[in-house]
């Protein structure tokens, strides 16, 4: 009687065990909201890259793509919210008042909005990726590889993430050659494969033998392989679209943060945060280095993505001037991070005036 | 054996049933496509047309909807009515709340009854300005105002995108392509506790009340309708097809122009890029499926409107990619076009006799 008792008693508090583990894993189910479609080979793609690994965790996930930044944003946070999911990522800047408008409603719901900076309630985070250390990069291989010593560069829109990615491509180039010039083209969108390949054209006919991009179609390291100048994959690893033009990519990794962030929900570790990752914790990836890069070359790259992932190199070390000559950062020191967030203004050896 | 003869006169009876006609072959062909893309046709078609609007919520989201397609294209009605091809309503929108937007703006953290009276205005005023280009550009230099109307909308959307982007961007956004929040005295009051619908439904109701009564009791409505049938007539009558020209551009550019205020001092609250899902194109599809007349449209942007909320939760909860919206809004048009061929033409049954 007493044996029995106990045999049960244990093995209650074993199912039970086992019903509020599996229950906690499987309950938890995971939403994200897209502004692209998910074959855009660019930036939705990759968070639907990250939403896989969260199923893979184990994890439930539903997604709803091309939603745009209008009125409709806010319905489908409200409908995803409102059917059972827990946690919504809204992975693009306009959803910011929408996120933060539903999530007040719905104070039992966690939110994660990327790249903004509103957070209004204790159930919102916000996640970024510090992008401008892969264009540290970027840089160094475009000053290295550049034989015009002019580098072109397609920027989307004059916001300080762009501008700060164009900051610290450049003073990676300069680093390594004193002598070369960005010239910027602005083609005011993320995604817009014909724009984009008009303003590569552009940079390419003012005589840039190497491209940058800092929007998210495979149109420009196409229009690149066909004229026969460098390129960089933006977002996702674009060797594929343009074999000989790319010599590597700056991948967004988002699983990582992803799975953590779900996993937090389901243990009900989850806080207000507010992530900015780089290369060290592998939110920022560099794709395979390609072999028409010279081999001394590599190994140096490969020692400054070792250097920035552990802090012993910064994007922004002082001295860096702007434009005008006017001293930002000081010798020695680094620009911090309130600094970088604001970022408005050009360095040295940029070529135009931020639009405004 | 089937034969096809042409009417002596067009049915008024088909006229009013293919309409219904292309929703129901709408409905037959989107759930053929869900059957061979894998998805239980009936249970998509629920999530698609009946599960969005089965609450009170998603009822209010649908009217939301609906209030700028149907304003839209009762504006468009006064314009096709009259064999005029205004393609750039997407552009009238655009322009009536940049105009709408500034005005709110320069208002920012006042209140007062009067703010809101004067955005509304300022937002239909710009939209006829933006409509009275290809309307003057028709009547005096013949140009054609498809081309004119359609490439105009570009325009508008560059010079918002200049607008947000540079000198109306909020000062503490970070650069971000936006402007600041409207103030509450420059929004359009919301009609219940925790809905988005607002007070933009009844422009919408107005404006359909309206044309009915000008198509249908005034003069001006008999020109119109004149001209859509012929304008050879209209000119032997007498009529003055330029003056009338402008008129129905000014009306259809008011009724966008003030689609565009009821977003942006509705739902969305500011100015920025994306203001409109392209509602100034779809509107065109609601203003041929309503047939041009105000009880259709309004029946029409419901249906319409449904497509768009029915392709979200058809994702959130069957995983269906959600540009199937756009293919529904697609085959409606198409359905609508091809069965319009009944109109001129009856087809016949004839039976071998035994």
């Amino acid at each position: 009687m007493h044996k029995f008792f106990i045999r049960s008693f244990v093995s209650s508090l074993v199912l039970l065990f086992t019903f509020t583990v599996a229950a906690i894993a499987k309950d938890v189910k995971a939403a994200f909201v897209y502004i692209g479609p998910t074959g855009d080979h660019g930036w939705t793609y990759q968070h639907d890259v990250g939403r896989k690994a969260v199923e893979a965790a184990g994890f439930k996930t539903t997604y709803v793509e091309g939603v745009p930044e209008s009125a409709d944003a806010e319905r489908v946070l409200r409908q995803l919210a409102n059917s059972g999911h827990d946690v919504i990522f809204t992975t693009s800047f306009g959803y910011m008042n929408p996120t933060n408008k539903v999530a007040k409603e719905f104070p039992n719901v966690k939110f994660e909005h990327a790249t903004g900076y509103k957070r209004e309630h204790p159930n919102v985070s916000t996640y970024a990726a510090r992008f401008y250390e892969g264009r540290t990069i970027l840089g160094t291989i475009a000053g290295t590889m550049t034989k015009s010593n002019v580098i072109g560069y397609v920027a989307s829109f004059p916001i300080p993430e762009v501008i700060r990615g164009i900051n610290s491509f450049t003073l990676a180039a300069q680093k390594v050659n004193p002598n070369i010039k960005t010239k910027i083209v602005w083609a005011f969108t993320w995604y817009d494969p014909g724009k984009e390949a008009e303003a590569a054209k552009a940079l390419i006919d003012q005589g840039a033998d190497v491209i940058a991009q800092h929007t998210d179609s495979t149109a420009i390291v196409q229009i690149a392989e066909k004229a026969g100048v460098y390129a960089f994959g933006q977002a996702s690893d674009m060797d594929k679209f343009a074999p000989k033009a790319v010599l590597t990519s700056v991948e967004n990794n988002w699983g990582p943060y992803y799975v953590d962030r779900v996993k937090a929900v389901a243990n009900g570790t989850w806080s207000q945060k507010d992530t900015w990752h780089g290369i060290g914790d592998g939110m920022v990836v560099i794709s395979d280095l390609d072999s028409q890069m010279p081999a001394d070359l590599r190994s140096k790259v490969k020692k400054l993505q070792a250097d920035l992932a552990s802090g012993k190199v910064h994007s922004f070390t002082g001295p860096i001037y702007d434009q005008k000559g006017n001293l930002m950062v000081a010798e020695g020191k680094t620009a911090d991070d309130g600094m970088l967030a604001g970022m408005m203004t050009y360095v040295k050896g940029v070529e135009g005036d931020i639009p405004k | 054996m089937i034969k096809i003869v042409k009417r002596d006169q067009p049915s008024r009876a088909i006229f009013f049933f293919t309409p219904v006609l292309a929703i129901f072959l709408t409905l037959v062909a989107g759930g053929l496509i869900f059957f061979v893309l894998g998805f239980k046709p009936f249970e998509a078609l629920k999530f698609f047309f009946i599960v969005p609007i089965a609450d009170k919520y998603g009822f209010s989201e649908l009217l939301l909807k609906a209030t700028p397609l149907c304003l839209i294209a009762i504006g468009l009605s006064f314009c096709f009515k009259s064999n005029n091809w205004n393609i750039g309503a997407e552009g009238q929108l655009t322009f009536g709340a940049i105009v709408s937007g500034g005005v709110a703006l320069l208002f920012y953290e006042q209140e007062g009854f009067y703010i809101l009276p004067i955005v509304i205005l300022a937002g239909a005023i710009g939209g006829m300005l933006y409509a009275s280009i290809p309307a003057i550009l028709k009547t005096y230099f013949n140009t054609n105002e498809i081309l004119v109307s359609l490439m105009l909308v570009y325009v508008s959307k560059l010079i918002l995108d200049y607008l947000v982007v540079g000198p109306w961007s909020n000062p503490e956004g970070f650069n971000f392509p936006e402007t600041r929040q409207f103030s509450n005295s420059a929004k359009l009051p919301l009609l219940f506790e925790g809905l988005r619908i607002h007070a933009g439904i009844f422009l919408a109701l107005a404006a359909a009340v309206i044309s009915w009564f000008v198509f249908y009791k005034t003069y001006l409505g008999f020109q119109m309708k004149v001209s859509g049938f012929s304008l050879k007539t209209a000119k032997y009558a007498g009529y003055k097809g330029k003056k009338m020209i402008i008129l129905v551009f000014l009306i259809s550019g008011a009724c966008a122009g003030l689609a565009g205020v009821g977003e942006i001092t509705g739902p969305i609250g500011q100015l920025h890029r994306e203001i409109s899902p392209d509602y100034g194109f779809t509107a065109i599809i609601v203003a041929f499926l309503g047939r041009l007349h105000p009880v259709g449209i309004i029946f029409a942007s419901l249906v319409v409107a449904i497509t768009y909320l029915g392709a979200e939760t058809a994702q959130i909860f069957m995983q269906i990619p959600k540009y199937t919206g756009q293919v529904f809004q697609g085959m409606i048009l198409f359905f609508l076009l091809a069965s319009d061929y009944l109109l001129f033409f009856k087809i016949k049954f004839i039976g071998s006799k035994k």
